[in-house]
Order: structure tokens, then sequence, then C-alpha cells
């Protein structure tokens, strides 16, 4: 059988592949983009912030440091242990605190704050940060990052915020 | 007898078993393929291991932030053998990435990369990525206080990519911090993402051995030209072709074999590796690191200089992907024998010693402080109370995370143990002031005495 005495013209054939690829594409589009809502659904969702209760100003004296914990931006109630994150408190001067994030510039591995020798330390590469954050020494090419923090009726309130990235300019 | 071969005749009739796979088992392949073509196929057999292995692990581990770690106590302390059946996922990752390695390195040597076979080459690379990609996404999914911090540490690396790169972390973490998504995220990489493209590229590599054939072994003087090798290649099977089955693949079927039943014999004297602290983010006592074929990129992290790292963490795996991939594009015809390449020898031998030594400085770890050090001061106390003092100073300062005196301490800094026989006091009272590269400037952390004190101390180690 010659190509020109199949029972659909040529025409016809034309018309019934691009249906078939368009119908079909189209379906495959159409069942994908839920799916890709799922993967984007973290940049998607809108985010708040809230302010956090971590303790009482009094019980810091000036210089110390202490470790607090709390829920972090975005806890659910399936997030279990991982609904909490730390922060390094220090009161620096009169009312003065500072909040560091527990999460190392260089690859975000938690740092150590070592009281006597008034230094941050990293377990994971060595880095090291003065107890004003800036780097001592090692691999970090930055600060510790910073929470927002506010004393209010004696309370100290930090305001919770994403894992600090450090990106390519850093 | 004859029943049964009926009805095996009944079943290859109508479904065309025989018909698909005997070509494929009998296909004839090049002589002289011997021990060094089995690498490829126990990389195989380590992948089907780990796929059967993972599906027992699943019907017990509990995918969530939540429980996993609580699911994974269970099947390491109390569910029957798995103990066992873990580790032997974990031996089998091991397994795998080190055959594709040796494989891959195999290939190089011999040149099989070159024409007709670039696709075979450059599936390979996608498929070592993807292994990696699977192993560092595996042991994430113990969920323990190395699995958390793991996750992050993948984030840190994925906020090195331009202009994206926060968004990108986002998303792999599933949030802006660790949470309720994030393992449920790690596991459908591991169990259904990656896999589905391992699986896609594992059949396209094995249909291009069947399409292409085997490379045969390389001889010197005995050059590819792309014009003339498919013919001669047909020929040289026509005339000397074995087939398959049984006369080269039983090398792989003992070969792998052998790999799966130490894979198993390791698992049950070894087991897997201990898990670590609860995945709780707030626990920062922890002293993160990957599974020991993570350990050279590890190094790596710790040694760069760190001024370029920032890029480095970026540009390098692209660099080290278009450079993979480009290699059959570079070089596709010519001498394959390795007498005739001796660069390309060298090469690998740099590259083993330099991963080699990348894995046991890792292992060793020697950046990073030593939290766990004991007090020098108070195993022999100085009779002298300035000196006495200094060395109290000297562990509490931290100094001794980093250094080591007579036996005890870091191995960051230089050993301090004889320090007093070659500086003087003012050399050391101006290192620990300003400090150094890559050591913190103590001059405002130090009093007046306190620094005298040190520099006491030191001079007394002779």
């Amino acid at each position: 059988m010659k190509p020109e005495e199949t029972e659909i013209s040529k025409g016809r054939r034309d018309f019934l592949m691009k249906l078939s690829i368009g119908l079909g594409s189209l379906a495959a589009v159409a069942a994908s983009i839920p799916v890709l809502g799922a993967l984007f659904e973290p940049l998607l969702r809108q985010h708040q912030y809230a302010w956090r209760n971590v303790g009482k100003a009094a019980d810091y004296k000036v210089g110390d440091a202490k470790l607090v914990k709390f829920q972090n931006a975005d806890a659910k109630s399936w997030s279990g242990p991982t609904a909490y994150t730390a922060a390094w408190l220090r009161r620096d001067q009169g009312d003065t605190f500072i909040a560091f994030s527990a999460n190392c510039t260089h690859l975000g591995c938690p740092v150590r704050w070592e009281q006597d020798a008034e230094l941050f330390m990293c377990p994971c590469h060595g880095g090291v940060y003065y107890k004003d954050g800036t780097v001592a020494a090692g691999p970090p090419p930055k600060s510790l990052t910073q929470y927002q923090v506010r004393v209010k009726n004696g309370t100290i309130q930090v305001k919770t915020a994403p894992v600090p990235i450090t990106d390519i300019t850093a | 007898m004859n029943k049964l071969r009926q009805i095996w005749n009944w079943i290859d009739d109508r479904s065309g078993i025989s018909e698909t796979f005997m070509p494929l088992i009998k296909h004839p392949v090049p002589p002289g393929s011997k021990w060094s073509y089995v690498f490829g196929s126990a990389t195989l057999f380590c992948l089907i291991l780990q796929v059967v292995t993972g599906i027992g692990l699943s019907l017990l581990y509990q995918p969530s932030s939540e429980n996993a770690y609580q699911s994974l106590q269970f099947i390491t302390h109390q569910a029957p053998l798995g103990r066992i059946l873990r580790g032997i996922h974990y031996f089998g990752a091991s397994g795998m990435i080190l055959f594709a390695g040796i494989h891959m390195i195999r290939v190089y040597i011999t040149a099989s990369y070159k024409y007709p076979r670039e696709m075979s080459w450059i599936s390979g690379v996608l498929l070592l990525f993807l292994t990696i990609g699977m192993g560092f996404t595996g042991q994430l999914l113990r969920w323990d206080s190395n699995g958390v911090w793991s996750s992050v540490v993948a984030a840190e690396q994925m906020g090195r990519v331009p202009l994206v790169g926060k968004y990108l972390a986002r998303i792999l973490l599933g949030g802006d911090t660790i949470g309720g998504q994030t393992l449920s995220r790690f596991f459908s990489y591991h169990v259904f993402i990656i896999p589905a493209m391992l699986f896609v590229f594992v059949g396209f590599h094995l249909f291009l051995v069947f399409r292409n054939g085997i490379s045969e072994p390389p001889e010197a003087d005995r050059p590819v030209d792309p014009k003339t090798y498919r013919k001669w290649y047909q020929d040289m099977l026509k005339r000397e072709g074995v087939p398959f089955w049984p006369n080269a693949a039983w090398r792989d079927a003992l070969f792998g074999s052998l790999v799966i039943i130490c894979i198993i014999g390791l698992a049950i004297v070894f087991g897997p590796p201990e898990l670590t602290q609860q995945p709780d983010p707030s626990i920062i006592t922890t002293n993160p690191s990957p599974d020991w074929y993570m350990l050279p990129i590890f190094s790596l992290f710790a040694l760069m200089p760190p001024k370029i790292e920032s890029y480095v963490i970026f540009i390098g795996p692209v660099l080290s992907v278009i450079g993979l991939l480009s290699l059959p594009f570079i070089s596709n015809y010519g001498e394959r024998s390795p007498v005739r390449r001796p660069w390309a020898v060298f090469g690998v031998v740099c590259v083993v010693i330099f991963v080699g030594s990348l894995l046991y400085l890792g292992l060793k770890s020697p950046w990073s402080p030593d939290f766990k050090t004991k007090a020098v001061y108070a195993v022999s106390p100085a009779k002298n109370p300035v000196i006495q003092k200094g060395a109290i100073l000297f562990y509490k300062k931290g100094c001794q995370y980093c250094h080591r005196i007579n036996g005890s301490g870091g191995v960051k800094g230089p050993d301090l143990s004889v320090i007093g026989r070659s500086w003087d006091e003012q050399q050391l009272s101006l290192q620990i002031v300003n400090g150094g590269t890559d050591m913190p400037a103590y001059g405002g952390m130090l009093s007046k005495e306190d620094l005298n004190a040190l520099v006491q101390y030191l001079r007394s180690k002779k």
C-alpha cells in the first residue's frame, strides 16, 4: 500500500498528529503544575517571623552568653524536635543584648561559646569568632549572623529568622 | 518433566522471553575481556542490593522529621535483623561508590570512552554524581544530629549558587529553617527523585553496552579511527567473538556475588554507623562529620583558602562536571593503551593520591578544635605560681584546643611543648596579642597579668 492510498488524507494525518501531540502535552503540563506547586511550596508560602520569649534579662550578667532554645519561624505540629532552634544570647553592656545565630557562616555547623576564652568555636572546619561575632580564625567568610532582639518588661525576645545562608559574594 | 517442558514452551512462546533475552545474553563480546571488566557490573550488583535493602528499610522507617530518629533507633536496636539490614545498606552504599570509582578509573585508563562510546562516558558521569547524591541524602535520613546538620551544610552549599542560591536552599530544606518538611523532602529525593533518574541512566548505560559493544582490551599501536572502527569491531566479533554468557559473564557473576557476600559479612561484623544525638537543631554540642566517602569534600572545605572558598563551592562542582563531560569530545580517537598514554595514568595516580590524602585528613580533622582535651595543668602542676596560673589560662582560654603540649591538645596549631627553647618573651606576647592568620588575637581578652603568666608558662616549656 502506497502512502497516498492510506485511508486518511495527508491533511487529516497532519491534523491528527498535531492533535495527539498537542493534547498529550496539555495533559502532561496540567498534571505537572500541582506537582511543581508542591516542589516550590517553600517559596510560595507566606512568611511570618514572630517574636519569641527566651528568658529574663535579670538572669544575665554583663558579658554572659547563654544558649537559648526557642520555636523557629515555621513550627508545625508534626515538626517534633525540629520545631526548635537555638541562638547564643549575650548581654553586651547595660541592657543591650546580642543574639547570634548558632550557625557558622562557613557551612552552617553549630558554633559553641567558650566562656573563659570568650570565643565562639565551630567543630566542623575550625572556624573561630570573637565575642562580637567577628571572625577570629578559620574559614568563615563573614561575622556570625544576628537575630533581632528586644527587652520587653524584663523579658528578652528574639525575632525568628531563616537559617542564615551565606551567598557567593561573601 | 515433559509436562513441565510443555508448560515452559507455552509460556516462552506466548511471552517471547527467550526470543527477547537470548540474543542479549548470548551476544558476542571481544575475547580477553577479563577481570578488569568486573567493576561496572559490581556497581550494578551493589545498586540492586541497595534497592532491595532500601525497600526493606522503608517497611520499618518513619519518613517524618518528628519520628524518623525513633524509628531508626527501633530498626537498629529492636527490629529482628534490623541492625544487619541497616548495615548492608550502609556497606552497600560504600561498595557502590567504591566500585563506581574503580570502574571509572578503569574506563579512563583504557580510554574506553573514545569513539563510539562517548555516550557511555557521559551517562556514566551523570550516574556517578547521582550515586554521590544518593550517598549524601541517604546518610542524612538517619536524622540524628549529624543528619540535621548535614542538611544545613547542603543548604549552605546551595546558597553559593549565584542569584537563586537562597531560593534553592529554601526548596532543598522545605522552608526557611530545618523543620517539619525537611526530612520528608530528603526522603523524597533519596527514595523517588534520584532513584528515578538513576534507573533511567542505568538503563541507558546498559542499552549502550549492547548497541556499541563492550570495548575490546586495548593494545598499543592499535589506535581508534572513527572512520573504520565500527566495521573493524564487527569483523573482529565475527572472527573471534565469544558469547557473553557464560564466557565473559561468569567473572561478573563470581565477583559480584563475592562483593555482596563481603558486604553482608561486614554488616554482620561491624553493623551500621551508630546514631548520634536527637535531631534537635538546638542541640549544638555535636561534631557533625559525614560518612567516609564524603570526607574528602569535607576536608577540602576546611583546607581551601577562605578568600576563594565561596566561589569554589559553586564553580568547583560546575567545572568538574563540565570537565568530565567534555573528556570524550576533547579526545575521542587515537591510542587507547595506557602504555601509549602515560600522562593519563599519571593523572589518575595524582587524583587518587589527592583524594586519598583528603580522606586521611578528613578522618583526623586536624583543623577542628579538640574540645575534649584534658587540662595539662592538672596533670603536672608547676611549682611557680605564675607559671601554674599561665598553665591554667592556657587551658581555659582555649589555647589547648588547638595547640598540643606534652601530648595533650589539638593539632590545629603548632605543638608548643618546647616553644620556650626558640621563642623569647616578646615574640610570644606579640603572637598572643595579635594572633595570626589562623589564630585569634587575644589582646582584648587578656589582662596584663594574664598575658605575662601565659608568656612565662610558655617560656618554661623547654
